[in-house]
């Protein structure tokens, strides 16, 4: 099975000296950053869920496991990881698990939606230097916002970035996907940002998860991509993109980072049952590398998968080689393009140049979604698009694992 | 002129941790969390034998550096030192 783009035919060696970026193609012998999904369990049920979370799923693994991996980690010396899930919260172990990992020379960034960053929890944050919180909010007024993650995330959000804030934390995070509803409040989310002490760090949407599901009527028009990248070149240096927008280098000066696609070169998934993805956002049985409960560990699936293995070489081939802002944005988003059913050594879906929405109208087969651990059915205050959504593909599944279980809710 | 910094006593920060990699290193500074690529094995050993040497110099006599590149080294080393990658000596003297 071959699903990386044109490569050469006899591996290339890596070079001596050269740019990082050329260095980084050939992969690195251990991530960069890693995203570490805790737990598909969710009390939400974002519309543009990257993971399709909802449900825990029952082979999620245990404190034992988990900590067995953060030792893996600190051998390979992986400095940090960002954790998420889901809401990674909900684990009763979530706080032990951070402490171990920073005990353990792994400092964490994780990501929540706040609910659970009590005045008590934010203290404790505020006292240790390895943990760095990142809340995630896709509106800047509650309207915008719970449309596409539920009725009160808005609010939840806000006092949990109070609460830090009051509590003497510095620096928090606020996450937000950028759409076509909410690119109209980069300024606001910058205020809010100012408000609470906190900086800005805005990501791509990606039809990744349930997103493939909204992101038609959500991803930002080629306009709004425009307004996007004069914002980012504006405020660069005060706003994290997580290396999100490469592709819009190719409107003509890159923006800070790296402009490459990292998956499985210098990034990847771990999920809540050890399976190993190329990216966060490529968690599909055709991204699936191997799973760390194997006898090599996760080192063994880093440096010898055949999936990463292939991933780590210059691409070659494919329609976008011959365009000439190919070295500015390296054809865009893998992740982006395999869940739009485009072909991987083709133009980016979102190409600031014109030729995704070229190759969008033309054939193509959406692939079905692999893994889904969304709730069989929406709950109360379940997000607008949700309910609307009229091509959502329910899980098949009968596991119907409550998903706060073994949470404590008070 | 030749740079004051290759004089004096140098040394990688306590909070740096070097994980080598096949183009060199990755520095990661668990103080003020930055991390940095070091592209050349030399540099990482020049930045491995500082604390070895009483003067920048002998460090990069040590790992093999021709004496006409020490300068553009302490550059790339003045760099590191920005960050905190590195350190003056005296500085951890308690």
């Amino acid at each position: 099975m071959t699903i990386a783009p044109e490569r050469p035919i006899t591996p290339q060696a890596r070079p001596a000296g050269g740019s990082l970026v050329e260095q980084f193609e050939f992969g690195l012998d251990a991530p960069i950053c890693l995203t570490w999904e805790l737990t598909y369990a969710c009390n939400l049920e974002c519309a543009h869920c990257l993971s399709s979370s909802g449900r825990r799923d029952p082979r999620e693994l245990s404190t034992e496991q988990c900590k067995a991996v953060i030792d893996e980690l600190q051998r390979m010396q992986i400095f940090y990881v960002n954790i998420g899930g889901g809401e990674p919260t909900i684990r009763p172990d979530f706080w032990e698990l951070v402490e171990y990992a920073v005990d353990h020379q792994v400092g964490v960034k994780f990501s929540t939606n706040g609910f659970r960053i009590t005045p008590e929890r934010a203290e404790f944050l505020a006292s240790t230097d390895y943990v760095d919180v990142q809340i995630s909010l896709d509106g800047a007024t509650a309207e915008v916002n719970d449309r596409v993650r539920g009725a009160g995330s808005y609010d939840t959000a806000l006092k949990a970035l109070a609460n830090l804030r009051d509590a003497g934390f510095s620096d928090a995070k606020i996450s937000v996907v950028c759409t076509r509803e909410n690119i109209g409040q980069l300024d606001d989310f910058k205020a809010i940002a100012d408000e609470y002490g906190a900086t800005l760090r805005l990501t791509r949407l990606r039809p990744s998860g349930r997103g493939a599901d909204v992101w038609d009527e959500l991803h930002p028009t080629p306009a709004q991509q425009r307004e996007l990248y004069d914002w980012l070149m504006a405020h660069g240096d005060n706003v994290l993109t997580g290396d999100s927008f490469f592709h819009l280098a190719a409107y003509g000066e890159s923006l800070p980072g790296l402009n490459l696609c990292g998956a499985g070169r210098v990034v990847c998934l771990i999920d809540p049952v050890g399976d190993v993805y190329a990216c966060p956002f490529a968690i599909h049985d055709q991204f699936l590398a191997g799973n760390l409960l194997g006898e090599g560990g996760f080192q063994e699936v880093w440096q010898s998968s055949d999936l990463f293995t292939e991933l780590r070489s210059p691409q070659t081939g494919g329609a976008c080689t011959k365009c000439q802002f190919f070295d500015a944005c390296r054809g865009g988003c893998m992740a982006a393009k395999f869940f739009t059913g485009l072909p991987l050594d083709g133009p980016d879906p979102e190409c600031v140049q014109g030729y995704g929405e070229t190759a969008l109208a033309g054939d193509r087969l959406v692939p079905p979604a692999s893994k889904d651990h969304s709730r069989s059915q929406a709950s109360r205050n379940a997000p607008v698009l949700l309910n609307l959504g009229a091509t959502r593909r329910r899980p098949v599944s009968a596991c119907n694992e409550d998903p706060l279980a073994g949470g404590d809710l008070s | 002129m030749s740079d004051r910094m290759l004089e004096e006593p140098w040394t990688l920060s306590p909070s740096v941790a070097l994980r080598p990699e096949p183009f060199g290193a990755l520095a990661y500074h668990f103080g003020n969390r930055k991390l940095t690529f070091l592209k050349r094995p030399e540099l990482v050993e020049v930045v491995r034998l500082l604390e070895q040497h009483p003067r920048l110099s002998g460090a990069l006599e040590a790992a093999g550096i021709p004496p006409d590149q020490h300068e553009a080294y302490a550059a790339a080393l003045r760099a590191l030192a920005e960050t905190d990658m590195i350190r003056p000596r005296h500085q951890e003297a308690v």
